[in-house]
């Protein structure tokens, strides 16, 4: 999956949100509910927008969008690219987890993808059996005791909670590509992560396309999709249903 | 997007071959871990046998919905996704409704069956879990990250069944719920109205 690193102007955007009650471990769900999601109605709107975007850069399963869509290979070549370009970034986040076994592997994966796998474009290293761990911030931050915060929708970026928006910004800083690289390259990064985001966007076009424009209520689709396969990501509880103390089922 | 970190994974229904695993049972249940282990390996022969089947997507849709309605207690899938709502409505309604709802299900899910063409399940484990059995996949299909599917097991009806598929974290009877909620919203509570859209959805 593409990365969200990257992305400035929204920096200025989460600069809102208090960074204070990250390390507080702010917003533990109340027992029961799946979500907090305190802003929906602004939320909402931002999603409408997002919709509307989307749906001119891709088409929504009827009618084209603007972007052509890339022969399959290359949707995979900057996929990988982007990937292997964030992987200084995991290893980074890795460490900071505590985890140095997974931050070793990354390394191996990015020498072996970046002179191998061609500068990135391959993945040559999964065929070795090294496979991809990627990571960000808003793990680390999971890592560290912080809570999820509120459900937010990001501008064009979609689905994310508080914890992770603040973590995306922090991957910014702590991106050694970003750090390190003179200013010309270090944009280039930032082309690539796009060129990534549209390849996955064309890739898994039937699943988002079901979800964004077949859903009765896409918003909450999306919601509910987001928080859960991301609680998964981070080692959090799996919503359990026990059918046992479901009074509806029958 | 929204759709950047969604994986098409999260919304597949799978199907595995598995190795054999001898578990515990809770005494006294009727079913067991073995059991929980042995219907998920029947249900992916079946799923499988579709897919090699080769016949059109209509077809291999029709076929689903049967492996859908061998395997699963739709019944308790469809009354708990419609929730509340249920309890007032009278039985006829509630019956249309599960009908539609199975086969709303086997479209929806069925369509993404191209992707599995080639693929594997494997179970890798199964345990029992509050009051039912989790028996844990893993699938692997072309050019894709392996990923992990669940699916919880019970015999409230006095079958086998399953209930629930949770993949990658999704939890579908969870995403349906919502799914439906939102439905019924356009429906305006309508239970008929909403069994009329469901046909027409997936």
């Amino acid at each position: 999956m593409p990365r969200l690193t990257s992305i400035f102007p929204f920096a200025v955007r989460l600069g809102a949100i208090s960074v204070a009650c990250l390390l507080s471990a702010c917003a533990h769900l109340p027992e029961g509910a799946e979500y907090n999601d305190p802003y929906e109605a602004k939320n909402r709107a931002v999603h409408a927008t997002n919709l509307e975007i989307d749906t001119t850069l891709f088409g929504d399963g009827k009618k084209k969008g603007i972007v052509p869509t890339f022969p399959r290979p290359v949707a995979k070549g900057f996929i990988n690219f982007a990937s292997n370009l964030a992987a200084p970034g995991d290893v980074v986040n890795r460490v900071l987890q505590g985890k140095p076994g997974p931050a070793i592997e990354t390394t191996v994966r990015f020498v072996i993808n970046t002179t191998v796998g061609i500068g990135g474009l391959f993945d040559p290293a999964t065929a070795m059996g090294l496979e991809k761990d990627e990571t960000d911030f808003g793990e680390t931050l999971t890592v560290w005791g912080s809570g999820e915060g509120d459900y937010i929708v990001l501008p064009v970026l979609g689905p994310s909670t508080e914890r992770d928006a603040i973590g995306m910004v922090v991957d910014l800083a702590l991106d050694p590509l970003n750090t390190l690289l003179p200013r010309p390259e270090s944009t280039y990064a930032l082309g690539a992560a796009a060129a990534s985001s549209a390849a996955s966007r064309q890739v898994n076009a039937d699943l988002v396309e079901s979800i964004l424009y077949e859903s009765a209520d896409s918003y909450a689709q999306a919601r509910i999709i987001y928080l859960q396969n991301r609680r998964y990501q981070l080692g959090e509880d799996i919503y359990v249903i026990d059918p046992y103390e479901d009074p509806y089922g029958q | 997007m929204a759709s950047n970190r969604i994986s098409r994974r999260q919304v597949m229904v799978l199907g595995a071959a598995g190795a054999f695993y001898l578990g515990s049972t809770l005494p006294g249940a009727a079913l067991n871990v073995e059991e929980a282990r042995s219907l998920v390996g029947k249900l992916v022969g079946d799923i499988n046998a579709v897919i090699a089947s080769g016949k059109s997507e209509g077809a291999m849709i029709k076929d689903f919905e049967r492996v859908f309605a061998r395997y699963a207690d739709v019944r308790y899938i469809a009354q708990s996704a419609l929730g509340p709502a249920g309890r007032a409505a009278s039985k006829a309604d509630v019956a249309a409704y599960t009908t539609a709802f199975q086969g709303y299900i086997a479209r929806k899910y069925g369509k993404r069956f191209r992707e599995f063409i080639g693929g594997q399940i494997e179970v890798t484990d199964a345990r029992p879990l509050k009051s039912f059995y989790e028996v844990v996949s893993t699938a692997r299909l072309k050019g894709q990250s392996p990923f992990d599917v669940r699916w919880h097991v019970f015999d409230k009806s006095g079958k086998d069944l399953f209930f629930n598929i949770i993949i990658e974290g999704v939890n579908m009877l969870a995403t349906e719920r919502t799914e439906i909620g939102a439905m019924l919203d356009q429906a305006k509570g309508s239970i008929p109205a909403l069994t009329a859209a469901l046909r027409k959805a997936g």
